[in-house]
């Protein structure tokens, strides 16, 4: 697990972390304290129902939450950080290319090279002939892979992806998860990925560990790590260590949950 | 062409059947002339009506120009800060509910009663003017939050979050606004041709009045007729302006 966590690396110890955060809602019991370490190189599952704060933690991480009222957060000094949201959040009036090359043109990159480099983000996740289409000419997991190009043509050192699959159906979303473990592998040094979900195979499949928030105070309550090395060998899905992974992940779930009043928990 | 066949047929039927009322029941000309006497009017007066028309176009298009420049401008500069915002709208929507009517005696006196045209152009300026504003600041504030979020995290600046993704999200409404200011920008003008009630604007609603005070009912519906065309034809334009953005792109 070491290895696969890329503590062996020099350099720090931690892609990102919270620690001790408190957030203040209007109307509503502040979220927290939360602590959570992502390492470096590592993908990270955050499970919890409904309303335990996943999609907050999440752009806590990014830095999109505002201040939190108390605790800090940090990432790796430098690191280049992105973000793939639930649906594909494409620019509607843009090509497909021009949507991908927009971070890096955000970034001050002459066009020439940012849309060169746009279009080898786009070629790794299988879309290199559909760079001129635009958005609503594309399927929702075509969509959904144009997010992940545009998500990774930075070389991201984190990346954050918030129930990225959630809408898709199971044959997409799993070659999309086959996707995510083969352009993880191939960068050197490994990005530090974080994805929110509620599903738990997904969470044991796609990622070393998952940890399970708690669904009053959204701070993490247990953690499991999976079984086996990343990318998962073909079948592993069938394996006895993946299905016991699942049951285990399942009733933690569970129990995090059984704290709440019935019929609580809507919001999202 | 199809498409607009069944509304042509439709006038066609009210034309006929207005005409064969008018000569069954022997309505007065000065009440209500039969579509033939309104059409021969049209003809006759083709010259005079064609350029008072020009006169009310002309004037309704320099108000929505500067409607747009005033409207849009202020709503560009309004959406970067919050606080102005709170501080302008409540006096655009002040400007709204005020009737054009009754602030145009006003404008002419501004104006001075030697430049009616002037007040007329501003009269029609000050009604198409809450519907660019408004347009052009809902547009710029309805981008997509999550790429709202996305520019954050990318470090944009102002300029490229404005250029990249406000205005392009707001082209549409933007569009949709300039819709609504033409049509009010040419009954703004008629309103403040009215009210001004002197000949020195020389626009359709000063035909109107003319040929009302003259009793010549068919000259009247004559310029009406225009008003009309003019009102459709700019509704045409700018919609077939809207269609060619909007597949541009969707």
């Amino acid at each position: 697990m070491a290895r696969l966590r890329g503590a062996d690396d020099s350099g720090p110890e931690y892609a990102a972390y919270l620690s001790g955060v408190v957030i203040a809602f209007p109307g509503r019991r502040p979220l927290g304290p939360l602590d959570l370490i992502v390492h470096p190189g590592e993908i990270l599952a955050l499970v919890g129902a409904s309303g335990a704060g996943k999609s907050t933690m999440l752009r806590l991480l990014a830095g999109l939450e505002q201040t939190p009222a108390s605790g800090a957060v940090a990432r790796t000094p430098g690191a280049t950080t992105s973000f793939v949201f639930q649906a594909p959040t494409l620019m509607s009036w843009a090509s497909v290319l021009a949507n991908v090359a927009l971070p890096l043109e955000l970034a001050g990159i002459p066009r020439a090279e940012a849309r060169t480099r746009a279009a080898a983000a786009l070629d790794a996740v299988g879309l290199g002939d559909r760079l001129s289409a635009r958005p609503r000419q594309l399927s929702g997991g075509m969509a959904m892979r144009v997010s992940l190009a545009r998500a990774l043509v930075t070389e991201p050192d984190l990346l954050l992806l918030d129930e990225p699959f959630a809408a898709l159906d199971s044959v997409t979303r799993r070659r999309l998860i086959e996707d995510l473990h083969r352009l993880w592998a191939q960068r050197s040094p490994r990005p530090a990925i974080v994805f929110v979900t509620h599903d738990v195979e997904e969470a044991v499949y796609l990622a070393h560990r998952a940890v399970v928030l708690d669904a009053a105070t959204g701070d993490v309550v247990e953690e499991l790590a999976s079984p086996g090395a990343l990318p998962r060998p073909e079948g592993w899905r069938a394996d006895p260590g993946y299905r016991t992974a699942v049951e285990k992940l399942a009733a933690a779930l569970a129990r995090s949950m059984a704290l709440l009043p019935a019929e609580s928990g809507s919001s999202a | 062409m199809s498409r607009l066949l069944p509304s042509l047929l439709l006038v066609a039927v009210l034309l006929v059947g207005w005409e064969i009322a008018c000569r069954a029941l022997n309505v007065p000309v000065y009440l209500l002339p039969p579509p033939s006497a309104v059409g021969l009017a049209l003809v006759q007066r083709a010259p005079l009506l064609l350029s008072s028309a020009l006169a009310t176009f002309w004037m309704a298009f320099q108000a929505l120009f500067a409607a747009f420049v005033l409207g849009g401008g202020l709503a560009l500069a309004v959406s970067l800060d919050q606080t102005t915002e709170r501080a302008v709208r409540p006096l655009a929507v002040a400007l709204q509910v005020t009737p054009v009517v009754a602030i145009a005696p006003l404008v002419l006196i501004w104006a001075g009663l030697d430049h009616a045209d002037r007040a007329v152009v501003a009269l029609a300026a000050a009604v198409a003017f809450f519907p660019l504003f408004s347009g052009v600041l809902t547009g710029l504030k309805s981008a997509d939050p999550d790429l709202e979020r996305l520019f954050d995290l990318y470090g944009a600046s102002p300029i490229q979050r404005l250029i990249r993704l406000r205005l392009p999200t707001a082209l549409p409404f933007i569009l949709e606004g300039l819709r609504v200011a033409a049509g009010l920008s040419i009954i703004g003008a008629v309103v403040a041709e009215f009210v001004s009630g002197s000949g020195a604007t020389q626009g359709l609603a000063w035909r109107l009045l003319e040929a009302g005070n003259r009793l010549r009912t068919a000259d009247m519906l004559a310029a009406l007729a225009c008003l009309m065309f003019m009102g459709l034809g700019l509704h045409a334009a700018v919609g077939a302006l809207e269609g060619a953005v909007r597949r541009r792109l969707a």
